[in-house]
This record gives structure tokens, C-alpha cells and sequence, in this order.
């Protein structure tokens, strides 16, 4: 039987400008996706660490930064958030790993339509240069928070930074909105049309099934965040009043708008908001489940059971939007609607959890760097994901909506646990994309500081939150009633330095590998996904020039028979209880 | 203990969607003529991409008809009669409007005649190769200029409601009706552009085969752009 065809493919590009910026090679352009994404998360950490160093001694006057303002908290509020999930969380695992990765899982040269993802590379950096922008114009960034709620985010006039830095922090989102849809067609229609011969749906490596139904996710919620965006200028530009109220008096003076609906706004942007979890951690849980399986060598407990769960996550992730919203005096009926939905999103996850823990039961389990990252995740998932269903809760979401509780839920399970997904995907496919191994001491080290920094930082907002410490606000250390939860605020801040610090240590392996590393073979990990049968960093058209015939499942660990403890995708024997000896 | 995928048979019949692997990929360029089942392969490919790329456009005129339906029924307080009243004031649509529907319905039709028309030379060419050039019909040319009186017509029926004092943000009514009508003038620019990109390869060296493809997609999302209209026509109509 055949292993490979032979197919006629475009030469390689040589001028540096083709072959490294306006590439059209999938793996270039998620290796750019990817830098863009660690400039990004080190601006937003930067951020936070100045928030949190604000939060404990608001006093204090910072280098080059000088004093921080309520405004300017409000404003690095704002773009701390934006920068993590759109530019980090929903640009790293999809456009960066995804890209790199999902075409020569399933046995394709290069995506459906090259110029068009290195369009919607270009136009995702337009986007970045735009947000960026914002901070530099006059008023600054804008106040709004990344969900932007109107009226503050739909009137010129209603603080310093809503000005044209507002103007610009709505272009660049909408900007994001339409490189996501470019990327997120391609990825459908690559997943659809390019697969290998015998790659059926069902033997797609579960990284691919979640980039795929990511990439559905996309097309189906960046739309809606774009209408509202468009909403939103018009709003602030051309007068019109979508989302202003009548009667608001800004400054002492009734506004011109009427009529329009705070609400409206809210229902548009978290019927795109919520999707966007699920947008940011699914290709986590899909790296997640590919790592256990490989340094468990056992098959994913329950593949087709995990495909379904990810299906059923991302149908539900479009119907709980108002959970969000309970605070906005809606309807009880609305609510426990929405209520009852977020909850059912409980069964899927517990379903994917489940199959982590079955597939690493007695495994013979190899703790290597990316394996620790992936068993991170799954810590962080639970621990992230059980706060979930009592913020379900209008009674309880209404006193803890407000406070810190929220805040340590969706850091952990949203931007912690996805971010575990990011460095477990890059301690495992660094070798595969730069050709050299990372460090793995260095890398356990950094997983346990990160590890264990995270929860310092995040589970003690838990105790924040119920004690009744509101978020969002600059500066509270003269209220009494929250005097004796400032030591677990000052906690907090040094625990954030340790664990940020820490990550010097990542950049420091990961820069250092890429030059100094050493030579990685084709498969170190010993998987079984079609990535592991190329030369390390691939060749231009992933398989020279040939596209491979796949023969089994992607998880097909201690076969019985089979002379390894793995069986590649595309090794042409059947081995099994039959053929064992 | 392992579970293993059960065997399939690799045969050659082109695949389905979902169905299995969707075989090799397409040969590489289109340059003197490209294979006929590749040709398929690579329309094929497109026309999934098409799907794909509608769906946001959808969304979009979707959230849009939420906003439309929950601005249209939204009170707002009266201090003057203490009491909740809807701002609301009902659009009286320019008749233009109905020439400019008999237009990009037409424009659908003589671009369905265009594709029809490439894909017969397409399948009349060799049952292997197609050939690198083809003559022209005269439908692209057609529905381009239909296309482009839409396209003034909805610019001259704006221009009718300025005249009368109706701005955008007169009243939601027109705040809506220039929002939807806008957005579906830039999408139907997209496809014009699309359609003289198709007529620049007609007129230079580029192969008969690229040029079906550019057609083909264009094509459905002229009639997708159409359809929409007609939604938005009934919907400005039914919901004033």
C-alpha cells in the first residue's frame, strides 16, 4: 500500500520579503500570528503589573510612567483586557498554532487560500498598530473596559480617553473582526477540502476537530461583533442613538441622543462575548487532549465522546449570553433561561475532564515540560470551571458580579487556563517548528513558578470577591471595610511579580533554543499525528512534494503487535489483537 | 489495550463532504489549461470558501434585524406625559427603490446566463484539458452595468431623502434605513469589483479556468447580495 502520492506543488519563494513578511506560507504566517501574540501578552502583563502595583500603593509615582490617575487605571483596565483576548487568547492558539500545525495534521500542502491568510495576518496587524495607537493620541486609551458598554463607550464626551481613543479602539476591533473571519473561512474550508486520503473527520487529531469548530465559532460571532461595532461609530459619529438613552446629562448638560438602548448593546456584544470564551480555550482543551494521550501513551479515553463534547460546548457557548446580563435588571424568566443553559454547559466539560483523567489513568505517564503544562490545564480548567456554575446563578451572580470573584473565575479558566494551552502547544511543537529542542529543566522550572504563581495570584481574588472587594475601581485602600483584606491585596501584587517575572525564563529558553537548542529529530515526542512524520522545521510544502495516505486514528498508543508503543497515521499495517503474538 | 480506527478502502471516486478524506489536492497552477477534474476540485474548494465567508455577512444583517425589531419597539420616557412612548416614526420609502429591485434581480439573472454560459464552454472543451481562452459572451459586461445603475440608484434614492431633510440621524427609522441599505451597497461594491477583475482576466492572457472559477463565486454571492436585498426591501416595507 502507498504511504504518500506525488503531487506537483509551487516552488519555494526566495526574496526575503516573500519568504519571511508577506509570506504565503501557512507556517511563516502562524509563526507571525504567534510573535504578534508574545508582543502582545508582555504589553498586557505589563499592564496589569501596573494595576496591581496602583491597587496596593496608590501613592506611589512611577518611572516614565509617573502617577496613575483613576482614568489612567480605567484606561490600562481597558487595554489590558482587549490586548489578552482578542490579540493573545484568540490570536496565539487559533491563528498562530492553528495555522502552523492544522494543515499538515491532516495531510495538506498549505491552506485552502494563502493570500488570503496572509491577509488576514496583515490585517489582525493593522488591527494591533491601531489598539497600540490609541494610547498615543490625546486622552489616551479609552475607559470602557474590553466589553465596551455603552453609553460610556457610545459618547465622545464622557471621559478622557473616549475621545479618538475610542474612535481607534473600535476600528482596530472591527479590523479584528474582519481578519478573524478571513482566517476562520480558510480554516473551514482547508479542514473541509484539503484533507489527505483516508484522514476521515473521525481520524482528525483533536487539535484539528477544535481549531475547526473554533474557526465555526468565529464566523458565526465576530459577524455580530461587528454590526455592533458599526452600531457603536455611528453612535459616536453620526449622531444616530442605538444604544444612548434619552435624558443622560454628561457633565451637567442633557445629551442630544434619545431613545436608545445600554441594553442593546450588552445583548450584541456578549452574544459575540461568550462564544469568545470558548473561541479562546477550546484549542487549549483540543492541545490538551493531544498531549495526554501522547505522553500518556494510551488512546484519548473516549475520542469520539470528546469530538461531541466539543461540538456540544460550542453550540451551547451561542445560547447563555445573558449570563452575563443578569445585572441588568432582565427579566427572571430571561435569566433562569439562561441560567439553565450556562449549567448544561457543565455536562460537555465534565464529559471532557472525565476523559483527561481516563486517558492519563494508569498510563505510563512521561512528565515531560509540555505534559506538565497540559495536566496544568486541566487543574486550571476545573478549578476555573467550578466557580462557573454558581456565577450561573442570578442569585448569586447578582452580590458577586461585581467583586473579585469574578475576576479570579474567568482569569482562571479563560485566560490561565488558555494560556497553559499556548505554552503547552509551544514546549511541544517547538521542536516540530525550529527544528531544536527547549530546555527541558528550564521549562519545569518555569511550569512550577508559573504554575503555582498563578494560583497565588487568582485563588485569593476567590476570597476577595466573597469578602465584597468590588472590582474595576483605581483605588480603595481608604475604605474601612476593606482594611483588613489589603495584606491579601498586597499578596497578590507580589505573588503577580514572581510569576511574571518567571516568565523571563520562557522567553529566555525560547529564544536561546531557537539559535543554540539542540538539533530535534523528526518525532522526539514519539507521537502519531502527521506533523511528526516531517522534517523538522517542515519543508516548504510540508511533504515534499508528496501528500500523505492516512491508515489510522491519531491516538493509537501500545497497539498490541505493533513493534513501537505508537502507531503513525500513515503506517500502512493494521496491527491489533488479531495480528498480535 | 488500544481501540483501533477499522480499515477503508481507498478508492478513487471523488469524495463528499464529511465523507472521508477529500483526496489529493489540487495540481498546482492553472497556467495552458488545467485538468478537468482538478478544475472541479479547485471550484469545489471555492464554493465551500463562499459558504464559509457568507456566513458572517449573515450574522451581520442578522444582528442588525435584532437591533432593528428591539430599537423599532423600545420605549422611551416622556417627561412631558410621564409616561413611556416610542420614538419611532415610520419611513416613507423612496419608489426608486422599486426600479433599483427590478435591477439587481435582472443583474441576477444575466450573471446566472454568464456562468451558465462558461461553464457550458468549460464542459464543451476537451473531456481532459480545458483550453487556455475562450470567446466572450456578453453577460459579465450586462450585469456590471446592471449592477452599477443599482448601485447609483440606491445613491440617488439617498440623495432623494437628504433633499426631503431625512438624515441619519433624524429618526432610528432612517438611522436603520441608511445603515442597511449602506451596508449592502459595500457588499454588492465587493462584487462588482469582483466581476471586473473577472472582465480584466476576459480581456488579458489569463486561462478560460480562472476566469469560471471568479465567475461561478461571484456569481452566488450576487445572488446571495440579491436575496438580501429582497430581505431588507420586505423588511424596511413590513416593519415601518
Amino acid at each position: 500500500m502507498a504511504t504518500s502520492e506525488q503531487v506537483h506543488v509551487h516552488p519555494a519563494p526566495t526574496g526575503f520579503l516573500r519568504k519571511y513578511i508577506f509570506s504565503l506560507d501557512h507556517k511563516v504566517i502562524g509563526l507571525q500570528y504567534y510573535f504578534l501574540a508574545l508582543f502582545s501578552v508582555f504589553l498586557g502583563m505589563g499592564l496589569s503589573l501596573l494595576m496591581r502595583i496602583h491597587l496596593v500603593w496608590p501613592e506611589a509615582h512611577l518611572p516614565i510612567f509617573g502617577d496613575i490617575k483613576p482614568e489612567t487605571y480605567l484606561a490600562l483596565l481597558t487595554m489590558h483586557g482587549t490586548f489578552m483576548v482578542f490579540f493573545v487568547l484568540t490570536t496565539a492558539p487559533q491563528g498562530g498554532f492553528g495555522n502552523y500545525m492544522l494543515p499538515i495534521q491532516i495531510g495538506a500542502p498549505d491552506m485552502a487560500f494563502p493570500v488570503l491568510n496572509m491577509l488576514s495576518f496583515w490585517t489582525t496587524f493593522l488591527a494591533l498598530v491601531v489598539m497600540v495607537a490609541a494610547f498615543f493620541v490625546t486622552g489616551g486609551a479609552p475607559l470602557h473596559g474590553w466589553t465596551g458598554y455603552a453609553p460610556l463607550s457610545a459618547l465622545q464626551s464622557s471621559g478622557p480617553g473616549e475621545g479618538l481613543g475610542a474612535d481607534l479602539w473600535i476600528t482596530s476591533i472591527a479590523l479584528f473582526c474582519v481578519a478573524s473571519m478571513m482566517g476562520a473561512l480558510n480554516f473551514i474550508t482547508t479542514t473541509l477540502d484539503l484533507r489527505a486520503r483516508g484522514m476521515s473527520l473521525m481520524r482528525m487529531p483533536l487539535t484539528t476537530w477544535t481549531w475547526f469548530v473554533t474557526a465555526i465559532l468565529g464566523l458565526l460571532a465576530f459577524g455580530v461583533l461587528l454590526a455592533a461595532g458599526i452600531l457603536l461609530l455611528l453612535d459616536r459619529n453620526a449622531g444616530t442613538s442605538f444604544f444612548v438613552p434619552g435624558g443622560l446629562v454628561l457633565s451637567g448638560q442633557i445629551i442630544n441622543h434619545k431613545g436608545g438602548s445600554p441594553l442593546l448593546w450588552q445583548h450584541l456584544f456578549w452574544f459575540f462575548g461568550h462564544p469568545e470564551v470558548y473561541i479562546a480555550i477550546l484549542p487549549g482543551m483540543g492541545v490538551c487532549s493531544q498531549l495526554l494521550s501522547t505522553f500518556s501513551r494510551k488512546p484519548i479515553f473516549g475520542y469520539k465522546a470528546m469530538v461531541y463534547a466539543v461540538l456540544a460546548i460550542g453550540v451551547l457557548g451561542f445560547l447563555v449570553w445573558g449570563h452575563h446580563m443578569f445585572m441588568s435588571g432582565m427579566s427572571p424568566y430571561s435569566a433562569f433561561a439562561f441560567s439553565y443553559m450556562t449549567m448544561a454547559i457543565g455536562v460537555p466539560s465534565a464529559i471532557k475532564t472525565f476523559n483527561w483523567l481516563g486517558t492519563i489513568w494508569k498510563g505510563k505517564v512521561r512528565l515531560t515540560t509540555p505534559m506538565l503544562y497540559a495536566i496544568g490545564f486541566v487543574s486550571l480548567f476545573v478549578s476555573g470551571g467550578l466557580s462557573g456554575p454558581f456565577l450561573a446563578q442570578p442569585s448569586l451572580d447578582i452580590p458577586l458580579h461585581d467583586t473579585y470573584f469574578v475576576v479570579a473565575h474567568f482569569h482562571l479558566i479563560m485566560g490561565v487556563a488558555a494560556i497553559f494551552g499556548i505554552f503547552a502547544a509551544t514546549y511541544y511543537w517547538f521542536p516540530k517548528m525550529f527544528g531544536r529542542m527547549m530546555n527541558d529543566g528550564l521549562g519545569k522550572i518555569h511550569f512550577f513558578l508559573t504554575f503555582i504563581g498563578t494560583y497565588a495570584i487568582f485563588m485569593p481574588m476567590h476570597y476577595l470577591g466573597l469578602a465584597g472587594h468590588p472590582r474595576r475601581y483605581s483605588q480603595l485602600t481608604e475604605v474601612s471595610y476593606l482594611h483588613g483584606l489589603m495584606p491579601l491585596q498586597h499578596f497578590i501584587t507580589i505573588a503577580a511579580f514572581i510569576t511574571i517575572g518567571a516568565q523571563l525564563l520562557f522567553l529566555v529558553n525560547l529564544f536561546w533554543s531557537m539559535f543554540k537548542g539542540p538539533k530535534a529529530p523528526i518525532n522526539p515526542w514519539e507521537a502519531t499525528t502527521l506533523e511528526w512524520t516531517v522534517p523538522s522545521p517542515p519543508p516548504h510544502d510540508n511533504f515534499g512534494g508528496k501528500t500523505p495516505v492516512v491508515y489510522h486514528g491519531p491516538y493509537e498508543y501500545s497497539v498490541p503487535g505493533a513493534p513501537q508503543d505508537f502507531v503513525m497515521q500513515n503506517d500502512p499495517k493494521q496491527y491489533g489483537e488479531g495480528t498480535a503474538h | 489495550m488500544a481501540t483501533l480506527t477499522p480499515p477503508i478502502a481507498l478508492d478513487e471516486r471523488e469524495p463528499r463532504l464529511g465523507e472521508r478524506g477529500a483526496g489529493r489536492p489540487p495540481q498546482g497552477g492553472d497556467e495552458g489549461g488545467l485538468a478537468l477534474a482538478d478544475f472541479r476540485r479547485r471550484l469545489r474548494r471555492y464554493r465551500i470558501g463562499l459558504m464559509a465567508g457568507l456566513t458572517p455577512v449573515l450574522m451581520l444583517f442578522v444582528a442588525f434585524t435584532s437591533a432593528y425589531i428591539v430599537r423599532q419597539n423600545l420605549g422611551t420616557w416622556d417627561d412631558a406625559t410621564k409616561a413611556y412612548a416610542l420614538d419611532w416614526r415610520a419611513l416613507s420609502l423612496p419608489s426608486l427603490l422599486w426600479l433599483n429591485t427590478a435591477l439587481l434581480l435582472v443583474s441576477s439573472v444575466t450573471l446566472e446566463l454568464g456562468r451558465r454560459s462558461l461553464a457550458a464552454q468549460v464542459a464543451a472543451a476537451s473531456r481532459s484539458m480545458v483550453p487556455a481562452r475562450a470567446p466572450r459572451s456578453p453577460w459579465l459586461g450586462l450585469t456590471l452595468v446592471l449592477g452599477a445603475g443599482f448601485l447609483l440608484g440606491q445613491w440617488l434614492a439617498w440623495r432623494g431623502l437628504e433633499a426631503q431633510g431625512v438624515y441619519i440621524a433624524s429618526n432610528p427609522s432612517s438611522s436603520f434605513f441608511y445603515l442597511l441599505t449602506g451596508t449592502h451597497a459595500v457588499h454588492l461594491l465587493g462584487g462588482v469589483l469582483a466581476l471586473l477583475y473577472a472582465a480584466l482576466t476576459a480581456l488579458g492572457t489569463a486561462p478560460l479556468a480562472r476566469r469560471a472559477i471568479v465567475v461561478d463565486v461571484t456569481s452566488w454571492y450576487w445572488h446571495f447580495m440579491a436575496l438580501l436585498w429582497v430581505y431588507i426591501f420586505a423588511l424596511l416595507h413590513v416593519l415601518r
